[in-house]
């Protein structure tokens, strides 16, 4: 009796093993990608309804996925590896992990900020850091000129910010090369000291801003626009900090091949489609990111990219993230 | 005597020797191979560890430790003994609503907090009206100490109430007739009889503590499973991941060998069996409405809450999902992987528990102790290990199914062996002698005699297994194959894009398979089945 029941505990198993899908197939693009599933995934879908190619995908967090890569070395099963971060993929590039891409896909992206120089990577879509405020608790005459002014008595308490995030570490990396290690350390101490709230993510810190649970707060430009979708009265705005400030840096979410990648042909048709007008159409309509083909207009409603004062450096440079992880962790903004 | 009952097993002793070697092996190779990771950061990693700020994190990490095990005590025993020896009304009832918190995982239950308590959460726009404009923040150590404790407080409330019903009334009666109240009979003689159980209750939920990864990444109160995982997440140093690990691991031993001290130090205290009567409840009077207060608020935070800001979500969804995402498909996914890791464990645990409850030699505790491993570590760490290990040595497993189930496996094992254990040791071995003697081989018995009597123990640690891989987060997002997707998984990458009220459906799908396996080990345990 207790046999016939254990047998059938084993048959319903074996079953459900059966029904457990299957990995590593012949013919299958594999994407480690580091942009979030509601970002890119309906991209992915259309894809292959148009091409037929069968993609799988693992997600994961920018930084971390490009370390998984490098520790699987000659074995990682990835073909193409999406990151939000022109940093990350700055780091791969240097690891020599990234194989050269063809012509046809880096003269899709006009501005050469948005690409590698060696032809390794290529942007597919730009983000700009901003300051969200809340329009009903601040004027814009109060807002501050810079990142760095948010240090002052005046902001005590009153900001948001996620430094757990990667959007933002890329950004104090940019202020490493900007400004040098010793005022990035100082800048983030004056922060801590002045009670910035800490937030997991940047929609907290929005939504945060929008209840008045903080006044301003350091984002990325595109999560209010969800915001305004759900309802347009919002009572939140974006301030770009002017002048070329840190507080203003454009990066990129871009893409590269694996060197090891089994499947380089599947690959560029990939970025090809990412880089084509209905893409990057959807980035410029659904995701509220900047298209970096010129052919497509950006939204109405962002800021046009040609007026952001970003500062002036190499994407390519904001590679060093554990430099960066060191003096954040240092400041206590962890803790 | 007992030595004619060991002896038949002896044949099969070689051969469930090499498979637990087998399994000790795989079970600890990749954590050596974690702490060579960790040798090879070399000074610049002992530099980076003899920071001022590592000491803020064992410092967190411990204060975390302490305030949890001694909350989680101070709800775990009362509820124990209030459930189990008093006149409390429903009592059943509480028990059983206030094990439910065990469905729902720590991280998932501080993201309700965030919503419930936050600054501007629920309460407060409910207080808004007079005059409420703000609450104190919740993130942080209060939160993180606010989850973790009730999420972990059965842990403690399990061995104390089995401890309360095994105990012997006739001492506490003792206690009354020579003029203790109530009070000084449950300080004096109720609780040292406690002591073992509320022992390992403390130690478990103290080493719950420390690994615990999603409600303190939450909360964001920095120990040191966030510290890890901010090293493995937003850098590439692999190196500094480990070490952390291994400082971690080593804090880990350093609390086995105090509680071990501990143990060994005090006389653990015998009751007679034989003459044990019915055990007559105590009759709480005037204290009756102050239990159940007292049980009604540990069951409204540990699980009203969670449930309700969950259907909350469900209910009022706001965001449009841009990605359809079939929770069918999730929720077979995490229950199929569940059922196998409980499967595998069970099977794994059975010839382990056999080779302790049957042959306890020196060497063979030894071996089945040195599973015990995965009791200790963190989640985090095993899958590190697990990652590191395969992507450069087996690339063949990496990524696969077999590999996500050893980590569950490696993690769990220890509560498949213990309650399989327990199970045979209550088996006669003269049935299995019978068997024999009737011309079936060991092999035959076991599986025609030993297994069967034992099933219904080999069930309750399959289902406990299968409860926490169901709530697995770190495993299952370091491991898991590509595309194979899982409730906790779904939850997490909700919650790492802020769109909360896209947790509603894979929360409560989540905990609702779990209640299932929940419901296993309570009607498997006859105290809780009448």
């Amino acid at each position: 009796m207790m046999v016939r029941k254990l047998s059938l505990f084993v048959v319903a198993i074996l079953l459900t093993m059966a029904i457990l899908p299957v990995s590593a197939q012949e013919g299958v693009l594999t994407i480690y990608s580091g942009r979030s599933e509601s970002l890119i995934a309906p991209l992915i879908a259309q894809f292959t309804e148009e091409t037929g190619v069968q993609v799988q995908v693992l997600y994961g967090d920018t930084a971390a996925l490009a370390s998984q890569i490098r520790e699987e070395g000659a074995n990682s099963p990835a073909d193409v590896y999406i990151g939000q971060d022109a940093g990350a993929l700055g780091a791969l590039a240097k690891a020599e992990l990234l194989a050269t891409l063809p012509s046809d896909i880096t003269e899709r992206v006009n501005n050469p900020a948005f690409k590698s120089v060696d032809n390794v990577w290529v942007g597919l879509s730009g983000r700009a850091r901003a300051l969200v405020y809340n329009t009903d608790l601040i004027t814009p005459e109060e807002l501050p000129a810079s990142l760095l002014d948010l240090t002052g008595e005046a902001w005590a308490g009153r900001v948001g910010w996620a430094p757990t995030n990667g959007s933002f570490q890329s950004n104090v990396t940019a202020m490493r090369l900007i400004l040098g290690d010793e005022a990035t350390s100082a800048w983030l101490e004056g922060m801590v000291a002045n009670d910035t709230a800490a937030y997991n993510n940047n929609t907290a810190i929005v939504q945060a801003v929008i209840n008045g649970e903080v006044e301003v707060g350091l984002v990325n430009h595109y999560y209010i626009y969800r915001f305004y979708a759900e309802n347009p009265d919002t009572p939140a705005a974006l301030h770009y900090f002017p002048g070329g400030d840190v507080g203003s840096l454009v990066n990129i979410a871009g893409a590269g091949i694996l060197k090891t990648s089994d499947q380089y042909g599947l690959s560029q048709r990939f970025l090809l489609y990412l880089l084509g007008n209905s893409a990057q159409t959807y980035f410029a309509t659904e995701t509220f990111e900047y298209p970096l083909v010129e052919s497509v207009p950006p939204n109405a409603e962002l800021l046009p990219l040609a007026d952001i004062q970003t500062p002036d450096i190499d994407l390519s440079d904001l590679d060093d993230l554990q430099g960066t992880l060191d003096i954040i962790e240092q400041s206590g903004a962890l803790d | 005597m007992t030595l004619t009952f060991l002896r038949p097993w002896r044949s099969l002793q070689t051969w469930i020797q090499l498979l637990s070697a087998f399994v000790v092996i795989v079970v600890l190779l990749p954590l050596a191979y974690l702490g060579i990771r960790a040798l090879g950061a070399g000074e610049e990693g002992l530099a980076y560890l003899l920071q001022e700020r590592t000491l803020t994190i064992v410092g967190n990490s411990l204060a975390l430790m302490l305030t949890v095990t001694v909350a989680s005590t101070l709800i775990g025993v009362p509820f124990a003994w209030l459930t189990s020896r008093t006149d409390l009304p429903y009592r059943r009832v509480w028990l059983i609503l206030g094990l439910l918190t065990m469905v729902i995982p720590s991280y998932l239950g501080a993201i309700t907090y965030i919503e419930a308590w936050g600054p501007k959460g629920i309460l407060q726009s409910v207080l808004a009206p007079f005059g409420v404009d703000r609450l104190p923040e919740i993130r942080g150590f209060f939160g993180a100490w606010l989850s973790i404790t009730l999420f972990s407080y059965p842990y403690v409330l399990l061995p104390v109430r089995a401890a309360l019903l095994n105990t012997d009334p006739a001492m506490e009666e003792v206690g009354r007739s020579v003029g203790l109240n109530r009070w000084q009979v449950f300080l004096r003689i109720t609780l040292p009889q406690l002591r073992p159980s509320l022992a390992i209750g403390m130690l478990m939920t103290a080493l719950y503590t420390l690994s615990d990864f999603g409600a303190v990444a939450v909360m964001q109160f920095n120990v040191f499973t966030r510290a890890i995982f901010q090293q493995y997440n937003n850098t590439f140093n692999t190196e500094r991941a480990a070490l952390l690990a291994l400082v971690l691991v080593a804090l880990t031993m350093v609390l086995l060998y105090v509680e071990q001290r501990l143990n060994r130090t005090t006389e653990n205290y015998r009751v007679g069996t034989g003459t044990r009567r019915q055990l007559r409840p105590v009759k709480l009077g005037r204290w009756r409405i102050p239990s159940l207060l007292f049980c009604a608020s540990v069951v409204f935070m540990g699980v009203i809450v969670p449930f309700g800001v969950v259907i909350y979500w469900l209910v009022g969804r706001v965001y449009n999902n841009p990605v359809p995402v079939s929770m069918l498909e999730l929720t077979g996914n995490t229950i199929s992987i569940s059922l196998l890791a409980a499967l595998v464990s069970s099977l794994v645990a059975l010839p382990m528990g056999v080779l302790v409850a049957r042959r306890p030699t020196q060497l063979n505790r030894l071996l089945v102790r040195l599973t015990y491993v995965g009791n200790v570590l963190p989640s985090l760490v095993i899958g590190l290990a697990l990652v590191f290990f395969t992507a450069n040595y087996l690339p063949s497993m990496y990524q696969t199914f077999p590999l996500l189930i050893l980590g569950y496996v490696t993690r769990f094992l220890p509560f498949s062996i213990g309650t399989t254990q327990s199970a045979l040791t209550q088996i006669n071995p003269r049935l299995e002698e019978a068997s024999r003697s009737l011309g079936k081989n060991n092999w035959q018995t076991l599986w025609r005699v030993t297994v069967p009597l034992a099933f219904s123990g080999i069930m309750a640690g399959a289902a406990l297994v299968f409860l926490n891989v169901m709530k697995e987060l770190p495993l299952t997002l370091i491991l898991s194959p590509i595309g194979f997707r899982t409730l906790s998984g779904r939850i997490w990458s909700v919650q790492n894009e802020g769109m909360f009220t896209l947790i509603g459906e894979p929360g409560f799908l989540l905990m609702l398979a779990s209640a299932l396996g929940l419901a296993v080990i309570l009607w498997r345990d006859p105290r809780t089945r009448h």
